[in-house]
């Protein structure tokens, strides 16, 4: 094939966190750590979390969280962490600021615009079909002068 | 070899024909003349005979193993079983192409044969815009991705290259022609909204032509993302199916503004209403086809699925992509605003419900482009390289999903024009108790107790419920005669069946998704022979792990028993680990054992040291239940489409005289 670094990639990921000879001994510390890998990127990898890929850095990556975790350290500290050192790239949930503004509301205003849309059309329609006043008096004087 | 010749040439003529389709049928159309418009639909047909000749050329090319031809010598090998050896065609990217534009093609002699009682016009445009679509794409196949192209006689190798053993599977030779032919459906779809707005008219016959070629682009689209997921599923091996990848959202987005554009037709079918808006999801629909044929072959994004990508050819891509989706939506802005709006309908009424559930579809299907190209845009803009994963997926997209499934039991108990919003509540009340009851009784039965998944369980129940309560208010259930019930429920068109059955699909879809994501049970340790882990209540134990040998691989089995805690033997599997010596590439079969809706799911990981120096193996063991449902859902809903669309009022081949004469 053409690319083979690609396919090994896309091989080598199964579930590569569940590991026992890297597993923590403490249930809660080991489950808290689990919950993190989810959210870490694999950086060499074809956009996979820490949790799925067995590439080396990924197995480097999770041995620093599961240290981290029972160092005591909280979620955050460990993201800030790998984020000062890796950047942004590394997170998959990318941090609710002002760059990512777009992102994280775009979705929403989407659907807020769009029942506003709703909102005015529907409205606009109603007051084209009802009668004005004007118009109102006028039928009514047709209907009055009509011969019955 | 001859066939390979004539396959090349044959897609050359395929080339000119479609340039004669776009032709003739458009001076067809301009001209009203009936000789051009029959000549524009015999080169549609004959297009499509030149690439079906052409892809059995291919598919020739590869069965006798003929690695003169490039593609061939790259991706196929002679000791690969025969089922790959054809699969292989459209393996790659050139062969894909190749399908994409054999799909493309028999839409369009489709609708020159079956587009009987099409106005004349209509049916010239049309095949006027497909024959636009064909020169695009076939001039792509011919000039810069060939797939007949040979290799001088010196450089034919005397074996190929072989194809990535993940792709060998046969859930994965059925995906790609079952997505394309749901992607370029779609094709159709966006003809009609282009020749609409030529014509600069859309009335009721326009949506009744137009929401047959929906349902069907959906629902083969539905069963191909449903293959896609399962082979991820059991061939990955780490049992996913969905990973909000780049290339899983490729296909993802047609689907949803399909699903909305299904929903809007039926407005303007039944009430007028709504004309610009469907003209736009039908070129959106198509628009999002090329848009992910693009993203899944330029690797223009990083994925866990990219197989054949070509980022040179990928502008090209791109460029077509540019030219097809920009000329038709700038007709749609010039042409647009002369549409009558239709019908006019209340606040609370079945047409708002439909507009509301577009607005929720859309701004899904715009989440999943957001999230996708999110990366693409920041780096463009400047900022620093960011990236979007599964958890902001789940925060936005789930959500807005959910409003949606909410509200879908309400639309079609809803009156068109203007409705009893209070009534057709209570009317909901079997449902809203069903639901309750799931959500209580998934909190008080499964351990560990999880809220927002009973949640998920109960908004499954009370999708399903809905879909029933739907039936009976149709059929009337126990405000009249039993018997007359059961006489109204066969009387009862299929289009009827094809709602509940997709609605309630997508219940079950919900229930099996919340369940198996939220109580998976899994474990591993490195076992030796004999060794034996907890998996949840069961005992996985090894036996002896044996060599095999494949036809084009060999491999490690490790034969895994399954058992309760009294010794009773729920399951056994023979999960491998192959290694395939043409590529260097490790693949690992996965063991599952069905139990009633659940997956035991067992693999055989690396050999490795264990204790006192015996070999041991890596073995991982899943209980995922209820995964079962996750794939029947997607599949009741493809089969709801296929009830919809075998619906006597909405046959493809619906003769016109059954109809009243719809003069335009």
């Amino acid at each position: 094939m053409k690319r083979p670094l690609l396919i090994l990639a896309a091989v080598a990921c199964m579930g590569a966190a569940a590991d026992p000879a890297e597993r923590l001994v403490d249930p809660v510390a080991e489950h808290r750590a689990k919950a993190l890998f989810n959210e870490i990127r694999c950086l060499v990898c074809q956009n996979e979390s820490i949790d799925d890929s067995q590439a080396p850095l990924a197995a480097d990556l999770r041995r620093i969280v599961r240290e981290q975790v029972s160092a005591g350290r909280s979620d955050k500290d460990v993201l800030d962490f790998l984020t000062a050192r890796y950047g942004a790239f590394v997170l998959l949930k990318p941090p609710f600021d002002m760059g990512n503004a777009l992102l994280w509301l775009g979705p929403f205003l989407l659907v807020l615009g769009g029942l506003g849309g709703l909102a005015y059309v529907s409205r606009r329609r109603e007051t084209a079909v009802a009668l004005s006043p004007e118009e109102e008096r006028r039928l009514q004087s047709v209907l009055d002068q009509a011969p019955d | 070899m001859m066939l390979d010749e004539l396959g090349a040439f044959v897609l050359c003529l395929a080339l000119a024909l479609s340039l004669a389709q776009l032709a003739l049928s458009g001076r067809g159309a301009a001209r009203r003349s009936m000789v051009f418009s029959q000549a524009g639909q015999a080169a549609a047909i004959s297009t499509f005979a030149c690439v079906a000749l052409a892809f059995a050329a291919l598919i020739h090319a590869f069965v006798t193993s003929d690695f003169s031809v490039a593609n061939v010598a790259a991706n196929s090998h002679t000791e690969k079983p025969m089922l790959y050896k054809v699969a292989a065609a459209w393996g790659s990217h050139e062969g894909s192409i190749l399908l994409w534009c054999l799909m493309l093609t028999g839409y369009g002699a489709a609708v020159a044969v079956f587009g009987r009682g099409l106005p004349q016009r209509l049916k010239a445009l049309v095949l006027s815009v497909q024959g636009a679509l064909g020169v695009l794409f076939l001039g792509y196949t011919v000039l810069a991705s060939n797939p007949m192209w040979r290799l001088a006689q010196a450089q034919t190798p005397v074996e190929g290259n072989s194809l990535n053993p993940l792709l060998q599977d046969p859930a994965l030779a059925a995906h790609p022609p079952i997505l394309y032919s749901g992607y370029v459906g779609f094709s159709v779809v966006f003809g009609f909204a282009v020749a609409a707005l030529i014509e600069g008219k859309i009335d009721t016959a326009w949506a009744r032509w137009v929401r047959p070629w929906t349902l069907m682009a959906w629902s083969l689209l539905t069963v191909g993302i449903t293959l896609g997921a399962f082979w991820a599923y059991y061939e990955l091996g780490w049992g996913g199916w969905w990973f909000w990848d780049p290339v899983e959202n490729a296909s993802f987005m047609p689907w949803l503004a399909g699903a909305a554009l299904l929903h809007s037709a039926i407005v303007t079918e039944k009430r007028g209403a709504l004309p610009g808006w469907t003209v736009f999801l039908a070129l959106l629909g198509f628009t999002f086809s090329m848009l992910g044929g693009f993203l899944v072959r330029s690797g223009v994004l990083t994925s866990v699925h990219s197989f054949a990508v070509d980022p040179a050819r990928g502008i090209l891509l791109l460029s077509i992509l540019g030219v097809t989706a920009g000329s038709g939506f700038a007709l749609f802005a010039w042409r647009a605003p002369a549409l009558k709006p239709g019908g006019v309908f209340a606040p609370v009424s079945r047409e708002s419900a439909m507009v509301v559930n577009n607005i929720l579809l859309t701004a899904c299907a715009a989440t999943v482009l957001l999230g996708t190209l999110y990366p693409l845009i920041r780096e463009a803009m400047g900022g620093e390289t960011v990236s979007v994963g599964p958890p902001y997926f789940n925060l936005t997209f789930i959500p807005l999903m959910a409003v949606a499934i909410v509200l879908i039991p309400l639309g079609p108990l809803l009156s068109w024009k203007r409705a009893d919003a209070r009534g057709a509540l209570q009317r909901l009340w079997a449902a809203a108790a069903a639901a309750a009851g799931t959500a209580i009784l998934g909190l008080l039965l499964v351990s560990p107790r999880k809220a927002l998944a009973c949640l998920g369980l109960g908004a499954g129940a009370w999708l399903i419920g809905g879909a029933a309560v739907e039936l009976a208010e149709r059929i009337r259930l126990f405000r009249i005669p039993l018997a007359e019930a059961r006489r109204r429920l066969r009387g009862l068109p299929r289009g009827a069946y094809g709602v509940a059955l997709a609605h309630a699909g997508l219940g079950v879809f919900v229930l099996g998704a919340s369940f198996e994501t939220s109580w998976r049970v899994e474990a591993a340790e490195a076992l030796g022979q004999g060794g034996h882990m907890a998996l949840g209540v069961y005992q996985v134990s090894l036996g002896a792990v044996i060599q095999v040998d494949g036809p084009n691989y060999i491999a490690e089995r490790g034969p895994l028993v399954v058992t309760k805690a009294d010794g009773t033997i729920v399951c056994r599997a023979a999960p491998e680990r192959r290694f395939y010596p043409a590529g260097g590439q490790t693949t690992s079969e996965v063991g599952i054992c069905g139990r009633g809706l659940d997956h035991i799911y067992l693999v055989l990981g690396d050999r490795r040291q264990g204790a006192e120096g015996d070999p041991a193996w890596l073995v991982r063991a899943y209980v995922n239940p209820w995964v079962r449902l996750i794939f029947a859902g997607p599949f009741l809903m493809a089969l709801g489409g296929a009830l919809s669309l075998s619906d006597r009022r909405l046959r493809l081949a619906a003769p016109a005289r059954k109809k009243p004469p719809v003069s335009a």
